[in-house]
């Protein structure tokens, strides 16, 4: 064999100087940081996925912000951008963007935690193992199909109980978003409660304590950080949910708290102009990313606020 | 205080609770069957091989989904050409390679808030950098790309979680044998978590399949009645690209169109749509829950 053999994985190398020995493992070496490198590139999209949406968001909003002062953008009551008389107050939005979420989590909150006790600490093993897959499965459906059924099914039969209500309305929008919120508020809460150290709930058991007491005094306050966690989840998932709204709730901007009316939220607005034609460049164009970072800083804060809870009520075991 | 009493009134809270408990579970259920029986009985009547081989009409009648299947298809090939391999990748590079720095520390922060990002503002990235900065225009390659960043969380941390179950042993029995860190990788970390992987890929593949809002905002059109390019050409060199920079619909755009027409023969549509869409992510979710469940049973170190 001379120095030409194939392949760099010939373990004692016959017929090799020491130079070509040294060459090879060099190759290799050589290889394999530039594999890591690759990997390491991979790694960074997401990075640059963020880079690029505070770029693109700040960039447009800049020039949106050249036309509208923040002032008037945060404090007019009206929002106009696409008449002749424009106003931009992002309170407007914002208005529906709230009441709906405060619709969906005063259903999704408690159902859902209520949802996660029982399952962690009632329910018999089947049952959990089928309601478990479930859950997740209820997670998996589009959210356009849910702002179907907000519009064709929950809203004719709530008209059935209140006749005034209107066709487009966020109430029903609310109620069938935080239906598809429960099971991420459950599903989270649930493996957090799961978590808790059986010793717990002996020790208070021992104690003469019920499976509730259990539940509601030893393993909820231990696991609250992770239903924090999961509460911020459903919190970020209602402000930021669209189809629904955009189906259901109407896309007319209305400074309201009023669950019956109709209401465009920030992400609505966002669809409708998405919808029509609007040229590239224009204020109307801009206005998308000024409610875009707006959402986005509105979320931002839920993450952080997460963040700084989690750390807070961590309990290590 | 009566012990007694007590103790048999605090074993009736929770008796109630019990039924609390299940009742609220029941609700999410029943919520979920009513929606899709609902959607099944309005739209069976539509069901048919028509409406898979149709072109949208302004007639309700005769309005289909051969479109919006077809883009949602090539708009999922695109999401799985970048996705797959850049969220691999990007888990094995933090599980295996990364050191503890804050390099590190700045890319695990980042996924974890990218997952918490509403999947509208993604359609604001692709709309200012993919469709104009780029110039990709509104089309099926800006679709691809936009849902692919949208899983890319979605991918790592499956890959993350398959990898970490590896044990230690089995990266040690490979460097004892002389390999190197990727031929560990290589040969075998990939192929033992690759089922997990596989299941993280298809949750996030259904989860693209039926987001809508991204795709609106980058301006998908909503009647779109021709199909693009064929990938494949009859002259050499046989397959071609113009496919990518089609204008497109995909199918939960066409269900948005229709349901928010006033006509109800156009809701009509949009129930059986709903029902086709419905059916695709639990059937895609179904799988990734079985393999997950076969791989748990299966796998003992």
């Amino acid at each position: 064999m001379s120095g030409a053999v194939s392949g760099t994985a010939a373990a004692p190398m016959p017929g090799l100087t020491v130079s070509e020995r040294l060459a090879r493992r060099r190759a290799r070496f050589v290889r394999e940081r530039a594999i890591e490198a690759v990997l390491f590139l991979a790694a960074l999209v997401s990075v640059f996925t963020t880079v690029g949406i505070v770029y693109v968001l700040v960039k447009e909003s800049v020039v949106f912000f050249q036309h509208v002062s923040i002032v008037d953008f945060l404090t007019d009551r009206q929002w106009t951008p696409l008449f002749d008389d424009a106003h931009f107050g992002i309170m407007v939005l914002l208005s529906g963007t709230l009441t709906s979420s405060l619709v969906a989590l005063s259903i999704a909150i408690p159902l859902g935690t209520v949802i996660a006790i029982y399952l962690s600490e009632f329910a018999p093993f089947k049952l959990r193992e089928i309601a478990k897959p479930f859950l997740e499965l209820l997670g998996g459906v589009p959210t356009i199909v849910y702002g179907y059924f907000a519009l064709l099914f929950v809203t004719p039969l709530l008209q059935k109980i209140y006749p005034g209500l209107p066709g487009f309305n966020l109430l029903s929008a609310g109620l069938v978003m935080g239906i598809m919120i429960i099971p991420y508020v459950a599903s989270i809460s649930e493996d957090a409660m799961r978590a808790v150290p059986m010793s717990l709930r002996e020790g208070s058991y021992a104690m003469g304590a019920t499976r509730l007491q259990t539940a509601l005094r030893v393993v909820f306050p231990a696991a609250f950080s992770g239903v924090a966690a999961a509460y911020i989840l459903g919190i970020s998932r209602a402000v930021g949910e669209t189809m629904i709204l955009a189906v259901a709730a109407g896309m007319q901007p209305n400074l309201t708290f009023n669950p019956l009316e109709p209401a465009a939220t920030i992400t609505a607005y966002i669809v409708q102009v998405a919808l029509g034609d609007l040229p590239h460049g224009s204020v109307g164009y801009q206005t998308i990313f000024a409610a875009g970072l707006t959402l986005m800083l509105i979320t931002l804060a839920f993450n952080i606020g997460g963040h700084v809870l989690r750390k807070r009520f961590r309990e290590a075991y | 205080m009566n012990v007694a009493k007590d103790i048999q009134k605090r074993k009736r809270h929770e008796a109630i609770f019990a039924v609390v408990g299940f009742l609220a579970l029941m609700i999410g259920v029943l919520t979920f069957v009513a929606l899709f029986i609902d959607m099944a009985i309005k739209g069976a009547g539509r069901l048919d091989w028509d409406f898979f081989t149709s072109f949208p009409s302004r007639r309700a009648g005769q309005a289909g989904i051969l479109s919006a299947w077809v883009g949602s298809t090539l708009v999922m090939l695109v999401t799985a050409f970048f996705a797959v391999p850049l969220g691999v990748a990007a888990g094995v590079y933090l599980e295996e390679y990364a050191r503890k720095n804050w390099l590190t520390d700045l890319i695990e922060i980042n996924i974890t808030n990218l997952a918490g990002v509403p999947s509208i503002v993604y359609g604001l990235l692709a709309l200012g950098l993919f469709v104009y900065q780029f110039g990709f225009g509104q089309s099926i390659l800006s679709a691809g790309l936009t849902l692919a960043l949208l899983i890319l969380p979605v991918v790592i941390v499956a890959t993350r979680e398959a990898i970490r179950s590896i044990p230690q042993s089995i990266r040690e029995g490979s460097y004892a044998l002389g390999a190197t860190q990727w031929q560990t990788v290589r040969y075998h970390i990939l192929p033992y978590s690759s089922a997990g992987i596989l299941t993280g890929i298809i949750i996030g593949m259904a989860r693209a399949i039926g987001e809508t809002a991204p795709i609106i905002t980058i301006g998908a059109l909503t009647f779109i009645a021709f199909l693009p390019p064929a990938p494949v050409t009859a002259q050499p060199p046989f397959f071609s690209v113009e496919w990518l920079f089609s204008p497109f619909t995909v199918m939960p755009i066409q269900m948005f169109n229709w349901t928010s027409r006033p006509e109800a023969a156009f809701q009509v549509n949009a129930a059986a749509a709903g029902f086709v869409l419905v059916i695709m992510t639990l059937a895609m979710n179904g799988l990734a829950i079985w393999l997950r469940y076969r791989l748990r049973r299966n796998i003992k170190w």
